[in-house]
Parts: C-alpha cells; structure tokens; sequence
C-alpha cells in the first residue's frame, strides 16, 4: 500500500481521452487559477475509470501543468477520490452518531455477513466497495447509506438483503 | 401572512417548483425590489435590521459579517460570495431539506447577498454525496439564466452575477469556512490562519463572504415582506424562523421550520413526537456533534442562541439528537470522537495526535480495558483540545460532547471500569 501513495513518476502519464479534455476545459471556464481545476479533473477522469491510477494522475498533472505531488496531495487528501480500484458500486456507509444510535452497527455487521467484505474491501465479483463515510445528513430516517449515487434509508437487514440483489441486477 | 419563509414552497411529495411555479408564489420579488432602486447600502441596512444570525453554527450576525467586506472604488474589484452546502456536521439534516426542496429560495438569496456585497461571481460548495441537491440546483440555476436573473446586467441594473456549482469529494473540514476556501482553490482543505479574513482576503485573496445555505434563504423573506414582518416571526429575543431537527429514538423523527424561541420541550415532545416507548430521554446534543449535552432538565429552555449558551452549550444548527436511557452515553461520546479523529486535517499537532488518542481510549472504554488513569487523560484533552489551542475549530468542537459527557454521565464512565464492560450491551 505505501509504496502506492505517491504516484510514482517512473510511471507514464496517460493521455487524458477527448471527453475527459473536453470536460476539464469546461471546469477551466468556470475558475480563475487551473490549480482548481485539479480537483475537478480528479473527479472527471473517476467518472470515466471507477478511480483515479497512477497513469490518470499524471496525465492531468502534466495537462493542468501542476506538480504531481501538489495533485496527489489533493487526491489523498479527499475521501471520495479513489486511488485503488473501487468495485461496480461503491457503498458509502453512514455510521456517525445518529445512525449509531438507530443501529448502523448490525446493518454493517449484515452487510459484512452478506458481501463477507469490511471497510475497504471490494467483493470477489467487484460488484462492491464498502466505504465509511461522514454522517450524510439524512438523521431523520437513519440508518443510511448510498450505493453509487442513490441513498438508501431506514436501513434494515431485509432492506440490505434487496438493495444488495437490485444492484448486482443492473 | 407567510410563516414559514424558508419552507413556505417545500412538498417533498412533488419535484421542486419550476422558475414560474417559484415567481407565483412571491419568488424572486426581492430581485425586482433592487431593480427598482435598493441600494447595496439599503440591503445592508435591511439585513443588519434583521438581526439575522448565521445558520451555520456559528450564530454570528449576517449584516456586521457583511459590512466587512471593503466597498468602494478603492476596494478590489473582483469579490466573491461562497455558499457553504457542505453539510456534514453529524446529526444535521437540514440544509439537504432546502436545496432539494426549494433551489430557487437559495438562488434568491445568494442574489440578495451578491448584489450587497457586489460579488460578480458566487459558487455553491456542495458536498459531493447530495447528489439529488446538485441536479435539483443545477436545474435551477439553468432557469434563473434563461430568465436573465443570473448573467450580466440583471434586469438592466449593471449588476452581473454568475453561480457556479462545485461538487466537493468529501471531508467534513471543508465545513470550515477559510478550509472551504483552500478547496475551492483545488489545494488540500487545510484552514487558512485568521487574521487576514475571508472578508477582507478570501477566495485567490480577494474578499469573500462565505455564508450557510440557510442563512441565505433567510433573506428573500426579509427583503419581500420586510424588516418588521421578519421581527414578528419569533417567539424568543433572536430573530426569524430556523429549521430544528430531531433525530434518535424518538417516536417522529424530521425537521421542521419552527419560530426561534419555542421551548426545546415542544419540538422533542410534540414536533418529535416524544420518545419511543419504553425509553426515557437521558439528554440531547441541542445543534449537532459539536455541541455540549443538555439534560432533561434544560427542556423549558428556549430555542434561542442566548439561552441555550446560558447552559454551556450552543444552539448551533438546530438539529438535536437524542440519547435515550438504553443507549450507552459513552459509546455515543465515543462514536462521535472517533468521527472527529478521523475528521482532522491533521494539520495542528493537539487535534491530529490528540483526537486519536481520545478515540483510542473510548475504544478500550468499549471492551473494558478502561481505568481511572485513561479518565483522567480524557478530562486533560478536554482542556488541551479546547478553544485556542488548536489552530481551527474542529477539535475545540469535539471537546464539547467529551467535556460535558464527561460531567454528565460519570457514573457511566466509572461502571465501564468497575464492570469492565459496557453494561448496555446484552
């Protein structure tokens, strides 16, 4: 894993794909500095790939023309940035204090039983990823997660258990 | 009379209301009102009138943090306006209600605080995890442009203004406003030292006003009907509405718009629906993770900044959670310290190397390899986290469940010790 962290620049950068320009062109318009763009074109090129390699990093540095380690220094730094693969659906699973109190811990402790995959973990199948993520200011109708970009309430093991078939449908 | 200007358009039964669906309903008047003559000055004015306090958490006064901002030909000429939607604070569930219930009201508003500030440029920092908020405001904003309330020269007064959506990646810090700005800039979102203020040298150093999506939405309601009007709402000595929310055991959970003032009783009791049966209420953070535990003896206080800090705690977002008598106080505390600690920039050394520490010892509380020892370290980072110690406000937040869970819930503490053990747990 550590060896991973920096992006090495033994590797090469790849060339960003014409949508992906044209996409990051976009953001350009709409900021002062391009050093803001980096964010942007981190989340354009995830959008595309599923994550953010070594090789996509590289090729939006040299792109923006920003220095890779101020890049990478971003791409760490948020949580929903990828730097490893992510499975087909990444779960966002919500387990800060309200969630707590409604019980999150069984539902994840179902979700562990079901994928047999914990925190950080992608199913053999690489159908999911199961991520913590900060309370996602739904308390009301907690327990809560997202899969993907669709959020998921009043969470319980019989919900899991269909949420988790909907999705390996798709 | 309109009682509930922030929630007045908001059926979440139904998509949001269009542009035309917005206008029929008084929208955007405020907008036509400064076409006519308002000054920036005369907004000010209206809006320092007000009394309106910050949503955010902070509770600082919207107008005097606006009057800040350099003005006049000397100033610079570029100023921005931020509108901080990275709702994260745990327990808070409100600015979520308005961005994907009424996108136009926020419009309005960051149009009202554009103009007063004379920011041509505002940007939206959306958390990127409110994904049905973007394309709820993305829509918006399409509309205010082809109606010309977004652009140049708005309704020929020679004030132009463009909203630009930025959907953040994460991390709870980017709340912090002088952080907010350092990702907007596309660096890491560690906060800025203050002095200099965003107000003065914000966003790329030119001054920006970084304000909550609530507050924002206070302020079509005070510019359409007016100062005195908005006076009338309350039932407290602070001015306005606010959204209150209640989350935890109890029989309803939700958030509604409510005038400030009420007592706390009535929103958990009768908005909340009381606590689910067979459970008593123990305390409640009153406005998220960050804020000092009440106890059942503080339900007749008011829902009012002053009040509230008369206690020792905050009111802060409003949105309160509950701990009731079957739930471990101390795994609460914990849950929301090791939220924190895995929150931290880490970019001071007290909050990096001390939150983990905290969270540590809650975890050992939890398998009950808790001492009186570890007790004494939790009540020395009360005082070592706290506020000017550390270089923002994260940790000195974190602080205010430790500290006052600490003092409330000894007995709690102490039984994970003697018993070695969570007794909640069966």
């Amino acid at each position: 894993m550590s060896q991973q962290v920096i992006a090495s620049t033994a590797k090469k950068a790849r060339k960003l794909s014409a949508e992906e320009i044209a996409e990051i062109e976009h953001e350009m318009t709409l900021y002062p500095d391009k050093k803001a763009v980096g964010l942007e074109a981190l989340k354009i090129v995830q959008k595309y790939h599923g994550w953010v390699s070594d090789e996509s990093l590289l090729g939006i540095a040299k792109y923006l023309d920003i220095p890779v380690a101020d890049l990478e220094g971003v791409a760490t730094f948020f949580n929903l940035v990828y730097r490893e693969p992510v499975g087909k659906n990444v779960i966002l699973f919500c387990d800060s204090v309200s969630c707590w109190i409604m019980g999150c811990e069984g539902i994840k402790g179902h979700i562990k039983q079901q994928l047999d995959i914990d925190y950080g973990e992608t199913t053999e199948d690489g159908d999911f990823t199961l991520i913590p993520v900060p309370c996602l200011g739904d308390c009301d109708r907690a327990p809560v997660m997202m899969v993907g970009p669709d959020l998921h309430r009043n969470l319980t093991p019989e919900k899991i258990d269909s949420i988790i078939s909907d999705y390996k449908n798709k | 009379m309109v009682t509930k200007p922030l929630t007045k358009n908001i059926d979440m039964s139904r998509p949001p209301l269009d542009i035309a669906g917005y206008e029929a309903n008084e929208g955007y008047q405020s907008l036509h009102a400064i076409a006519k003559g308002l000054s920036p000055e005369d907004v000010l004015q209206l809006v320092k009138d007000s009394g309106l306090k910050g949503r955010g958490g902070a509770g600082f006064p919207t107008g005097l943090k606006w009057s800040f901002v350099p003005s006049g030909d000397n100033s610079p000429k570029q100023k921005y306006l931020v509108v901080n939607a990275d709702e994260m604070e745990p327990g808070t569930f409100k600015d979520r209600l308005l961005m994907e219930g009424d996108p136009h009201l926020l419009l309005e508003g960051m149009l009202i605080a554009a103009y007063t500030i004379q920011a041509s440029k505002a940007y939206i920092f959306l958390r990127g995890e409110y994904t049905v908020s973007e394309q709820a405001l993305r829509k918006a904003i399409k509309e205010a442009y082809e109606k010309g309330y977004l652009g140049k020269n708005i309704l020929g007064t020679g004030f132009d203004l463009d909203i630009i959506m930025h959907t953040s990646a994460g991390r709870y810090i980017c709340g912090e406003e002088t952080a907010l700005l350092n990702a907007l800039e596309g660096k890491r979102a560690n906060p800025r030292a203050k002095p200099p203020f965003p107000q003065v040298s914000g966003l790329w150093g030119k001054p920006t006003i970084v304000n909550n999506v609530e507050t924002i939405c206070n302020l079509p309601g005070i510019l359409t009907y007016g100062v005195d009007w908005y006076h009338g709402l309350t039932k407290g000595n602070d001015h306005g509405t606010k959204l209150f929310g209640v989350s935890g055991k109890v029989k309803t959970p939700g958030c509604w718009e409510l005038p400030l003032g009420l007592p706390i009783r009535e929103l958990i009791e009768n908005y909340a629906g009381g606590m689910q049966d067979g459970l008593e209420l123990r305390g409640f953070l009153p406005g998220g993770g960050s804020t000092d535990f009440m106890l059942p003896e503080h339900l007749d206080i008011t829902l009012d900044y002053d009040e509230i800090a008369k206690v020792g705690s905050r009111l802060a977002t409003g949105t309160m959670i509950v701990l009731d008598d079957k739930t471990c106080p101390v795994g609460m505390v914990g849950n929301l310290m090791k939220f924190f600690a895995h929150e931290s920039c880490g970019f001071c050394t007290p909050c990096r190397d001390g939150l983990p520490w905290v969270d540590q010892i809650f975890r050992d509380f939890e398998n009950g390899l808790g001492s009186e020892k570890d007790l004494q370290i939790l009540h020395d980072h009360v005082t070592y986290l706290g506020p000017g110690r550390t270089f923002c406000a994260l940790a000195p937040g974190a602080t205010a469940p430790l500290g006052s869970g600490l003092k409330h819930f000894k007995e709690d503490f102490e039984k994970h010790i003697t018993e070695k053990r969570c007794s909640y747990k069966h």
